[in-house]
This record gives structure tokens, C-alpha cells and sequence, in this order.
């Protein structure tokens, strides 16, 4: 009896170790291209090439860093990342703000104040999240053409405020339409207008979601490459374009370490992003039950 | 007069957005629906001339090769996210004292730009100096793993990376699915002297339906768009053997400027999407309504 | 008296389906009116149709004889009280009771000062500092009130408010908005499902069934003479005995026959001067019917049946036996013993009796 449950006990650590052991395997592979950008970007192109990849670096140098802010080569420039990097902050910034304010209102409208046909101009905006976004690339960049925004940072502002509605506004949708009828109906008796009841009721209770979708645009729109990549021309490239251009450009030795320097300038706000207030983001996805 | 425009105002605060949708979406699929019926080239015609577009886009090699592209990426893709995703979060389930610490790790490649994974797995498969390199320095001379510049192989890389991002995100979704399942089904099996394996087998994993379907849908969407990881890791190549159907489109639009080819390529990307997301959105739709 | 609500044939419908049929009720200024009846009756939809949060697709409602069918809620000069308490929960419980002065301009000064009398009043001024996530039910509850007060409406709608609440603190504050009642002289319209509460509150009942009103009258009209069936099961607690019956018309008086348990047939004289039909469905309360020589009363008659079951409630013992071929529950003193099995004689005031038209449900 005291033996079969020391074997049981015995058969449990072992469990329990093989367990910690797979997740620690799981671990090395999450983390694997993380340490090699860091470690290659910090080490010279003398040790890339005699070094293992995987191997720490021998004298730690910051040069390449140094390059792919402000002297690397994208294509005919060799500005390094720095000017791109404000462009991607000038497009995400008002993109964001604008695409989420417009996303809480059209949520306060159609969770609150139902009308006929609300649900299907809602309908029509989540399938419109869901479209391959080539079916709109060629008339688009007619259309930016026409209204004198082609190529500019404006016009990507604009394209990111219109194809990131559907998403902001299914997110505020989703939110509001847990909080009952009653408080939109005492407000009304209380006197308050539409605009009244959003300004004092609604978005003073929308810190969750508002985190959620920000969170959610800054990252879709930083990242986007896509719509940088079509609508953008030589002064006015998003950083993910800029990337692609430094890691691609056939001019010159291939700098390996300033290559991943620059995949980690790039990836540094959404990644800072994630990890400070990426708890914020799973809190809020779930206070307003957005799973439905 | 205030009172009309008090009551009309949701209306009207949400008109706006509408157009916007209307246009920018809709109005948009319908032109590009159109041209592609159309001949046109570098410019786009308004005259329609029927399925020449589509004639040419199923004759020509390079399509072929993207359409078998996407459905080897997107099968394996999908297949070994959601298998590592379930697995991942099978073992995170089992009251693991760094939980949340280790959730942050599975899940940060989500943070990223494509192209920034597509950056680092190039390296990271580089085969002068990459983890090839590193194999054979452990003594394996014989080692070789040149995927990244083997058209056989190319494509399978972009799986690899896919996987590498899409598969915490799984996991977190299938975690959620797994703690939202009844907690008194599972003390009754407890009580009932149903062993762990089998609980999970028999009861937890068959409730999950729904939180398959739509980590299917999320990874067979980012299947069919997928496009910034390949142009990062591959650029399509080598030659055109990683090309899918979003480079093949985005070649056509702006580097070889075919118009034609580029809309009615546009326009069977969007038929695949929608009939693999439309059912399944009507269904959330109408379930959401009944309720 | 004046009329402060009146209600004209309205009627309301969503889409195909019609929640209000042709409700007309009137009341006074001063006049407490409870909505009441099950679930899905649309006595909900009622209130909210006065308040203007829906709107009615025909009749008039006059608030102050005034028509505001078509006016917005704000302007009808109402306030309501809401199931969910539907208090603002950013907002700290001073700035939910003086939001709706805010919105509609008033001074400062008359905000605080209307404030300060309405806090006191519901014996909040402690919480005023607080949000709603901080309260307790009973204190949001009192909230609630507070923010409907303050505006010193003319007429006061009360959406179920008390239903949240649990059944000692559901009391309470029944009593306390019975006083409040008392106290501001104040017209108020109370939808609930709960008829002891209808009973208790009420100056005016409407009892309301798929859309219909059923019957209008004060707590002892609808309690003492139902105006059908489905008012005289509803009312009261335990409820109304409904018992099948048959009569036999006699030179003054009708003979009333029951079938008992045993498949005998008990013999009732009925004296007061009706005409019944052959069926009919005699509707008795529990009250009115007793051990034998518990009292003496003018109608009262005996039948002696098998006791089912004893329910002991504290103060009355519930007994059950079968007559007529249904359950028939009586009220005795919780002092009598009664076995169950035993044979026992049970006496029937008809007096308080009400009867019932077996098809129609009607009273008769």
C-alpha cells in the first residue's frame, strides 16, 4: 500500500518534470529568433561570418545599430531607418485616434440606439473586416490619384482610417452591447441627448475597449505592409517597407547584423507594446465579452 | 426641426461610415469585379469582353504554381498551428506555476511584423550561416538544409515562420476554450474515476468545436492573405516557387502592370475567402440574433 | 379629483405581434397604480410607452391631461425607476441624482440644495461620495429613488424595482415606498409580477394578461370579487380554491353539489339571491374555509372530506383535501390538530364565495 503510493508519487514528479521539460522546448523555439537578432545584431560582420549563429557575441558593438537608424541603404537612399520610423509613427498616430473615435460612435449607435437596418449596415461592415485587401489595392490607388493623395502620408492615413472601421467599430459593438438598455432609457428621461449620453455615460465607461482597440490598430497599422508597400513612394515608406528594402537591397556586402538591427527597431513599439500593456488587452477583450 | 434632427441624429452620425463601407468596400469589389472582364492592360477598359482574364490566369504556369502554393502553405499551416496551439495549451492547463510568464513568450511573435519575422527566419535559415551552419558545427558534416533557396523546398519555409507566428495565438485561443468549459463536468469525470487523458479526449476536446472553427477561420484567413512574410523571407522565389496568390496579384498591379490579370486574381483570392468566412460569420450572426 | 394619466385605446405591436390591446385606464392625482400580471403581459411595455421609450402605434396617453403621445420622455415630466437600477456607473451617486438637473440647466445651488433634501430623505447622504459598483442592492436601490425624486415629477413609473432585491430587503423597502407615497402625495405607476406587492402598494390595480386588461379596481375589488378565472388564481396567495360544481335550482335558494373524494356528492345551499347556470366553478379562498365552529358565520355550511396533506405556516396551518376533483386548500388555526387520512369537517363560508362561468371563466 505505502509502496504503490510512493510509485504514484514517484510517477507523478516524473510528469510534472517532462512537462516543465516540453514547455521549456517550446520556450527555446518561441525565443530562438528573438536571441539570434539581438545576439547578431550585436556583433561585427567579421564574427557573423567566422561565428556560430547561435553563439553569444565575442565583443559587443552597437555599430549596426548605429547604421540601420541612420545610414543604411534603402534602395537609393542610405538614410537608415530613422526617417521611416517617423513616418510609420505620422501614419499610425492619427489613424489610430481617428479610426477608434469613429469606431466608438458607430458602436454607441448600433448597440444602443437600434434602428432598422442597423443590423445589416453592421453585417456589411464585418464582412467588409474580412476581405483580402488586394480586391481594393488597383481602384484605391486610383482613387488616392484622383483626390490628389496618392503617395502620400495622408493618403495612408486615410486608407487605414477606412479599412480599420470595421474592426473598431465591431470591437465598441461588442462592448456596449453588454450594458443594459435601462441606462440609455434613464438618461433619455433624465433629458439627456444622444451625443449627451455618449459624452457623459458611454465613453467615461469605455477605458477597457478603448485600450483593446488601440492596442489593436497601433499594431495592425504599424505592421501593415501591404498598403504601405502600394501606396507609398520613396519619402513617404512606412518602417516595415523601409525593412523589406534594407534586408533586400542587392547593393554592397550583405550586413547581416545591421539587417536584424533594423527587423529590431521595427518591431520594437508593437513588441513594447505587448508586453507593458498586453494584459491590458486580454483584460479588456474579456470585460466586454466581446467572445459573444 | 432640433427634435427631427435629435431623433434622426444615430442615423445620420452613422451615415457617414456607411458610404465609407459602401464605397471603399463594396464599390471597390464591384470594380474590380468589372475589370477584370475586361482587357485591360497597363490602363484600365470599361468594355466587357467575359473570362479572358480568367482564361489566362488559369493557363498561365505561374498562378498554377501560386494555387498549389496556397494550399500546400495554407493545409500545413493551418494543420500544425492548430496541433502545436492545442498541445501547447493542453500543457499550460495543467496548473503550471509560470503560466503567465510563458504565455507572454508563446504569444509575442504576434506582436510582430511580418516582415520582421520573415527577416529573422531568413537569417535564422540561411545556408552558409544559419542553423545549418550550426548543425554542421556539432559534427554533422554532412548536414545540409538549404530550404530557403531550394524551389522544392522554399515554400515549406514560409510554413515554418507562419507556424513560428500564428501557433501561440492558437494556443491562447484554445487555452481560453479550455478554462471556459464547464468546471463540474469535469469534477463529475473526476469523482467518476475518468483518468486526466480521457477527461480531456472525451469531454473537454469535443466542447471545443467552436473554438476550432474559429482558430480555422483566423488562420486560413491569414492563410489567403498572406503576403508580407513571403515577399520578406523569399521574395517569391527563388525564381517564382514560393509565389501565392496575393504576390502573384501584387506583381501583376504594380510590377508588371497587368491590370486584368491583377483584379481577376483579386477577385478568386476574395471568392476563396468568403467561402470559407461567410458561413461561418452568417452562422455567429444568426445564433447571435436568436439569443 | 383630477385626472393625472389617462390612457386612451392604446395599442401596441411589434411587428405582427400585438403586445397591447385597447388599454384604457384613467387615474387620479395622488393615486397609486400597480401594473400587474405575468410575464410577457406587457405591462413593461406599458410603462415604457408612458414614459415614451416606446412608441404606441395608436390611442393617446394624457399625462396631466395633456397629450404626449407624441412628445419625447424627457418632456412628459416623469421620472422612472428602473429593474436594473440602471444608475450611471461612472458617475459617483451625488453626480447620478443631480445629472438630469445638469442636463437641464438648473443653478448650482438648487442642484445641491435638492440634493442635500432627497439624500436625507432616503437616508443616503453618507454614499454620496461613492459609485454605484461600491453599493450595496438595497443602498443602489435607494439611489434609484433618489435620482427619480429630485426631479419632482408629476408622475412617478416604477419598472419592477424591488425584484432584485432579497425578500427581507424587498419588505423593507415596499414599506418605505409606501411612505414615500404617503408622504409626497406623489401619482405613481408600479409595474411588477408580484401580486403581494400589488396588493400591499396599490390604491388602483390593473391586472393585465397577453395584452389584455383583465380587471381594474382597488386591492379589495380584485381580491374580493375577481372578475374572471385567471384574476381570481393570480390574486392572492395561497391561491384561490377553483372548484368544479354543479347547482340545482330550489323555490329561493340554489343547491350547489360537490363531488368529494370518495365519489359522494356534498349539498351547499347558496341563499344570497343569484342566478347560476348548471356549471359552474365556485371560487372560495382559503381563508373562507375553516375547521368546524371556528366561527359563526352567516353562510356557513359544512362538508366533511379526507385531509391530504398538512402544511404547518407558522401562524395557519394549510390543509388539503380534494373536492370537486381538485385540490382545494383551507386555512386553519396552526392550535388545531388535524391528522393526515383523518375525516374531518370543513366549513365553507359562501358568503365571500365568487362563481365562475366554467366556459367563459367569467364571473358570474
Amino acid at each position: 500500500m505505502i509502496n504503490s503510493v510512493g510509485k504514484n508519487q514517484l510517477n507523478k514528479i516524473i510528469l510534472r518534470i517532462f512537462l516543465y521539460l516540453i514547455l521549456s522546448v517550446f520556450v527555446i523555439y518561441y525565443l530562438l529568433p528573438l536571441f539570434v537578432m539581438i545576439t547578431t545584431s550585436l556583433k561585427s560582420l567579421e564574427e557573423i561570418r567566422t561565428g556560430s549563429l547561435i553563439a553569444l557575441p565575442r565583443n559587443i558593438t552597437f555599430e549596426a545599430w548605429g547604421t540601420a537608424w541612420s545610414t543604411a541603404c534603402t534602395g537609393i537612399r542610405c538614410e537608415g531607418l530613422k526617417p521611416f520610423f517617423w513616418n510609420s509613427i505620422f501614419i499610425a498616430i492619427p489613424a489610430v485616434i481617428i479610426s477608434t473615435l469613429i469606431g466608438a460612435i458607430n458602436g454607441y449607435v448600433i448597440a444602443q440606439w437600434r434602428f432598422k437596418g442597423a443590423n445589416i449596415i453592421f453585417a456589411l461592415m464585418l464582412f467588409g473586416c474580412f476581405i483580402p485587401f488586394q480586391v481594393i489595392l488597383l481602384p484605391m490607388a486610383r482613387v488616392l490619384g484622383l483626390i490628389d493623395l496618392a503617395g502620400s502620408i495622408s493618403g495612408l492615413i486615410f486608407v487605414h482610417v477606412i479599412y480599420g472601421i470595421g474592426f473598431t467599430t465591431l470591437f465598441f459593438r461588442n462592448y456596449y452591447v453588454s450594458i443594459p438598455v435601462e441606462l440609455v432609457k434613464a438618461a433619455k428621461i433624465d433629458g439627456a441627448t444622444f451625443l449627451r449620453i455618449f459624452w457623459s455615460i458611454f465613453l467615461p465607461l469605455s477605458l477597457p475597449i478603448t485600450v483593446v482597440t488601440v492596442i489593436w490598430q497601433f499594431t495592425q497599422i504599424w505592421n501593415d505592409f501591404l498598403f504601405g508597400v502600394s501606396f507609398s513612394e520613396a519619402g513617404t515608406q512606412p518602417i516595415t517597407v523601409a525593412l523589406n528594402n534594407i534586408v533586400n537591397s542587392t547593393t554592397g556586402v550583405k550586413e547581416y547584423n545591421v539587417d536584424m538591427a533594423a527587423a529590431i527597431i521595427a518591431a520594437m513599439p508593437t513588441l513594447l507594446v505587448y508586453i507593458f500593456a498586453g494584459k491590458y488587452f486580454i483584460r479588456g477583450l474579456t470585460a466586454g465579452s466581446v467572445k459573444g | 426641426m432640433s427634435s427631427w434632427f435629435e431623433k434622426h441624429l444615430p442615423k445620420i452620425v452613422l451615415a457617414p461610415s456607411f458610404i465609407a463601407i459602401i464605397l471603399f468596400v463594396y464599390g471597390f469589389i464591384a470594380w474590380t469585379a468589372w475589370v477584370s472582364f475586361t482587357k485591360s492592360r497597363l490602363m484600365p477598359k470599361y468594355d466587357i469582353v467575359g473570362f479572358i482574364q480568367y482564361d489566362r490566369l488559369f493557363d498561365s504556369p505561374r498562378w498554377d504554381v501560386a494555387i498549389n502554393n496556397l494550399f500546400i502553405f495554407g493545409f500545413l499551416f493551418i494543420l500544425i498551428s492548430m496541433f502545436l496551439g492545442l498541445i501547447i495549451a493542453i500543457f499550460l492547463d495543467q496548473k503550471i506555476r509560470i503560466e503567465g510568464a510563458l504565455r507572454t513568450i508563446y504569444l509575442y511573435p504576434m506582436a510582430l511584423s511580418l516582415i520582421v519575422t520573415g527577416t529573422a527566419w531568413k537569417w535564422m535559415l540561411n545556408p552558409g550561416l544559419g542553423l545549418e551552419a550550426v548543425i554542421k558545427n556539432l559534427g554533422f558534416n554532412n548536414f545540409t538544409f538549404d530550404w530557403l533557396i531550394n524551389p522544392d523546398f522554399a515554400i515549406y519555409t514560409v510554413v515554418i515562420a507562419g507556424v513560428w507566428q500564428a501557433s501561440g495565438f492558437v494556443m491562447a485561443l484554445f487555452l481560453a476554450g479550455l478554462r471556459s468549459v464547464d468546471q463540474e463536468i469535469i469534477k463529475a469525470a473526476q469523482v467518476d474515476g475518468v483518468p486526466t487523458v480521457k477527461i480531456y479526449t472525451a469531454i473537454i476536446i469535443p466542447s471545443m468545436t467552436p473554438v476550432f472553427l474559429s482558430a480555422f477561420i483566423v488562420l486560413a484567413h491569414l492563410a489567403i492573405k498572406s503576403f508580407d512574410l513571403v515577399i520578406a523571407l523569399t521574395g517569391g522565389g527563388p525564381g517564382y516557387a514560393t509565389d501565392l496568390p496575393a504576390t502573384y496579384m501584387y506583381t501583376m498591379a504594380f510590377s508588371r502592370g497587368d491590370i486584368g490579370q491583377a483584379a481577376s486574381s483579386a477577385i478568386i483570392m476574395m471568392i476563396v475567402v468568403f467561402s470559407v468566412v461567410v458561413p461561418y460569420l452568417y452562422s455567429e450572426l444568426r445564433n447571435k440574433n436568436d439569443q | 379629483m383630477s385626472s393625472i394619466l389617462n390612457i386612451k385605446n392604446v395599442n401596441k405591436n411589434f411587428g405582427k405581434i400585438s403586445v397591447l390591446n385597447d388599454i384604457n385606464i384613467n387615474i387620479d392625482k395622488g393615486d397609486f397604480l400597480v401594473l400587474v400580471g405575468p410575464s410577457g403581459c406587457g405591462k413593461s411595455t406599458l410603462l415604457n410607452c408612458i414614459a415614451g421609450l416606446e412608441k404606441i402605434n395608436s390611442g393617446d396617453i394624457f399625462i396631466d391631461n395633456k397629450n404626449m403621445s407624441d412628445i419625447a420622455p424627457k418632456d412628459r415630466d416623469i421620472a422612472m425607476v428602473f429593474q436594473s437600477y440602471a444608475l450611471y456607473p461612472t458617475m459617483t451617486v451625488e453626480k447620478n441624482i443631480t445629472f438630469g438637473m445638469k442636463v437641464r440647466g438648473l443653478s448650482d445651488e438648487i442642484q445641491q440644495k435638492k440634493l442635500i433634501e432627497v439624500s436625507r430623505q432616503l437616508q443616503i447622504e453618507t454614499l454620496l461620495k461613492r459609485k454605484p459598483g461600491q453599493l450595496s442592492g438595497g443602498q443602489r436601490q435607494r439611489v434609484a429613488m433618489g435620482r427619480a425624486l429630485v426631479r419632482n415629477p408629476k408622475l412617478f413609473l416604477f419598472d419592477e424595482p424591488l425584484s432584485n432585491l432579497d425578500a427581507k430587503l424587498r419588505v423593507e423597502m415596499r414599506t418605505e415606498i409606501k411612505r414615500l407615497h404617503y408622504d409626497l402625495g406623489a401619482s405613481m405607476v408600479y409595474v411588477t409580477h408580484d401580486q403581494i406587492e400589488a396588493m400591499t402598494l396599490a390604491t388602483k390595480i390593473v391586472v393585465m394578461k397577453n395584452g389584455f386588461i383583465q380587471q381594474i379596481g382597488t386591492p379589495e375589488e380584485i381580491y374580493n370579487h375577481p372578475a374572471n378565472i385567471f384574476v381570481a388564481d393570480f390574486m392572492g396567495s395561497p391561491a384561490m380554491n377553483l372548484i368544479h360544481a354543479q347547482t340545482k335550482k330550489e323555490k329561493d335558494n340554489y343547491k350547489i353539489n360537490i363531488k368529494l373524494a370518495n365519489g359522494e356528492v356534498a349539498s351547499l345551499t347558496e341563499k344570497r339571491k343569484l342566478k347560476l347556470p348548471k356549471d359552474i366553478i365556485i371560487g372560495i379562498r382559503p381563508e373562507n374555509i375553516t375547521e368546524n365552529g371556528s366561527k359563526n358565520k352567516q353562510n356557513a355550511q359544512v362538508i366533511t372530506s379526507n385531509v391530504d396533506i398538512v402544511e404547518p405556516a407558522g401562524s395557519d396551518t394549510y390543509v388539503v383535501t380534494k373536492l370537486g376533483e381538485t385540490e382545494v386548500t383551507a386555512r386553519f388555526h396552526s392550535e388545531t390538530k388535524v391528522k393526515i387520512g383523518s375525516k374531518i369537517d370543513f366549513l365553507l363560508d359562501l358568503e365571500k364565495a365568487s362563481y365562475f362561468n366554467p366556459s367563459s371563466g367569467k364571473r358570474i
